[in-house]
């Protein structure tokens, strides 16, 4: 064997552009927290140092203040709770498609259904819109059966919460499904061997042997999605946000968006406090899920 | 005996049929809207102007397709896509698999702090105006580096691949270090090779991203030369809004008999989006299965 030193430098030389590069795009941006003590209008120029008046933590006394927060908070927490189904909806579709006897059939269904999770929330809009609007293809439906009147749901604050929710299932559920199937095709084929000559019908197979095999990937799954339930993300909202469903569908990650961009004011400093907490607020879920999955079933999730 | 085993396999037939019933619906519920978006980009935009088309097509017709692409824009528009897919793909590949190849080596200085480093990034989120002011700050605004260069080092790919690597023997990379090759050679020559799976899974979840992305172009882009796809078609959008909105008030002379509608125009480059993201799924569908498993794992 030939001697060598314990390191190799030239390996570190090689990994330090790829951490200056997490550095400037992942880690950097975080020093902008800073901007939520000032006041900073967009123009000033920070390499400057020009930020604005210093302001302290008013910001974040500000935001206790503002009526909008309640609002866009159970916006936010509605939307999440409802889209949890999804799971639900995923875990039915991966038991019910486990049962399907032809491999084709089963195979044709599992790619169809997760083709919305690869589609953008653009095109998804486009697709809803010509579905649900006024002129959309259930209104025409409507019309030619003689139906009076016109079913509104893009424009409907009542039924804001259920559709965003919905078009989140819609989108995800067959995705979600994924991995149920492959951990249903984990399990031990010996136990169903066992269980079917000791008479069970597939129903029991599927209560007492399918179930139990998945039930702790769907805990872990549904913790993590908890942990998630401020991070709706913007995407979706930015496209199906119109005025009159701003009251219901205003999250608080288009919130973020709307005091920065949308309102006269171009609150920065407003907006990246708010961002901030969220942040701070999702990694701290996070953090108490993954202790609580740890102590119920030995690992952690992250 | 006899009777009882027929009764138990009739109520086991009748449960497979309403179960290829219920799954058939899950089928048409995905499927319908794409269905119909297609179908009426084919049709002879006045016909289907006229609300009839649900199952069929009202006449059949490319000029939709040929027309699009006439529209300012559009071939433009299509090109940036496909560029920042597959040129940000690229670069997303060498980055997130260098950087994972470095951090199996048991001879890298700092190696767990480095990994660390990386990885951390995946629960860092700056929120929109950090982010924002940030991409200004590197001059990425209006610039087509704002497409690649953030997208570069991704902490789920690194994982990914370092796993997969930690599970390629030692032994072949330590024949070729005999032999005097450095670390780019046998990464090139030995675990690029070896690794095609997993090199496929990463690529198809790029290039989906990246073709789905807009936020960037959203927020940071003015330049219409430097316009995505999506953005294009989120601008029609915007557009068609104002456009029926305008029908309605009759404060416009649009003949409704035009070639063009503008749901025409909406639901035909639709189509021209999601057209890539079909052709390329169901082929490679089982390296997005083995990829999320992997995660899941080792997550």
């Amino acid at each position: 064997m030939t001697k060598r030193r314990k390191y190799d430098d030239q390996l570190l030389i090689m990994a330090i552009p790829f951490c200056l590069l997490a550095l400037a795009i992942s880690y950097v941006p975080i020093a902008g927290w800073a901007l939520s003590l000032f006041r900073y209008k967009p123009g000033l120029d920070i390499l400057k140092g020009q930020v604005g008046e210093f302001v302290g933590f008013h910001w974040f006394a500000f935001l206790l203040r503002d009526s909008n927060i309640p609002g866009v908070l159970i916006n936010t927490l509605s939307i999440s709770f409802f889209s949890l189904f999804g799971s639900v909806v995923s875990v039915i579709f991966a038991l019910l498609l486990t049962e399907v006897r032809s491999k084709w059939y089963k195979r044709f269904i599992q790619t169809t259904t997760t083709l919305p999770n690869f589609i953008s929330w653009i095109i998804i809009y486009s697709v809803a819109f010509s579905l649900f609007s006024n002129e959309g293809v259930i209104n025409t439906i409507i019309a030619a059966l003689g139906g009076a009147g016109k079913v509104r749901i893009l424009d409907n604050a009542r039924v804001t919460w259920t559709f965003m929710s919905l078009m989140n299932i819609w989108k995800g559920a067959g995705w979600g499904a994924i991995i149920y199937l492959a951990t249903i095709a984990g399990i031990d084929q010996e136990l169903y061997e066992a269980a079917r000559i000791d008479g069970a019908n597939r129903l029991k197979l599927a209560l007492h042997i399918t179930w139990p095999g998945i039930s702790e990937t769907f805990l872990v799954l549904m913790l993590l999605s908890v942990s998630n339930i401020l991070r709706t993300g913007m995407d979706q909202y930015l496209m199906f946000w119109n005025g009159a469903v701003a009251s219901k569908i205003t999250v608080l990650d288009y919130y973020t968006y709307q005091i920065a961009m949308k309102s006269q004011s171009f609150n920065y400093s407003y907006a990246t406090a708010v961002g901030m907490l969220k942040s701070i607020v999702s990694v701290a879920l996070l953090f108490t899920v993954n202790a609580i999955a740890k102590k119920v079933r030995g690992n952690s999730l992250v | 005996m006899f009777a009882r085993r027929k009764k138990l396999y009739s109520g086991s037939l009748i449960f497979d049929t309403v179960n290829i019933v219920i799954l058939f619906a899950f089928f048409v519920i995905t499927i319908y809207p794409f269905y119909y978006i297609f179908i009426y980009s084919i049709s002879i935009p006045a016909e289907a102007n006229r609300g009839n088309v649900v199952f069929l097509p009202a006449g059949f017709t490319l000029q939709n397709y040929v027309q699009v692409f006439r529209l300012k824009g559009i071939a433009r528009a299509t090109f940036i896509s496909a560029a920042r897919s597959v040129i940000g793909t690229l670069i997303t590949l060498f980055c997130c698999s260098f950087a994972a190849y470095l951090v199996t080596k048991e001879r890298l200085r700092f190696r767990k702090l480095i990994y660390r480093f990386l990885v951390i990034t995946m629960y860092l989120e700056a929120g929109l105006i950090p982010w924002y002011l940030t991409m200004q700050l590197y001059g990425f605004s209006d610039n087509f580096l704002l497409y690649i260069i953030p997208s570069a080092v991704q902490a789920y790919f690194v994982i990914l691949f370092k796993v997969y690597f930690e599970s390629i023997p030692a032994s072949l990379e330590e024949s070729a270090e005999i032999d005097g090759a450095g670390y780019m050679t046998r990464f090139w020559k030995i675990v690029i090779p070896t690794s095609i799976p997993i090199l496929a899974t990463v690529a198809i979840f790029s290039l989906v991203n990246q073709w789905n992305t807009w936020y960037d172009n959203y927020f940071l882009v003015r330049s219409e030369s430097l316009m995505t796809l999506q953005l294009k078609l989120k601008s029609f959008l915007d557009q068609v809004n104002y456009l029926v909105q305008m029908l309605k008030s009759g404060q416009t002379n649009i003949d409704p008999n035009r070639i063009l509608t503008p749901t025409a125009v909406r639901m035909t480059v639709t189509m021209v989006i999601t057209f890539p993201i079909l052709l390329v799924y169901p082929i490679l569908q089982r390296y997005f299965v083995k990829g999320i498993m992997m995660g899941a794992i080792k997550g």
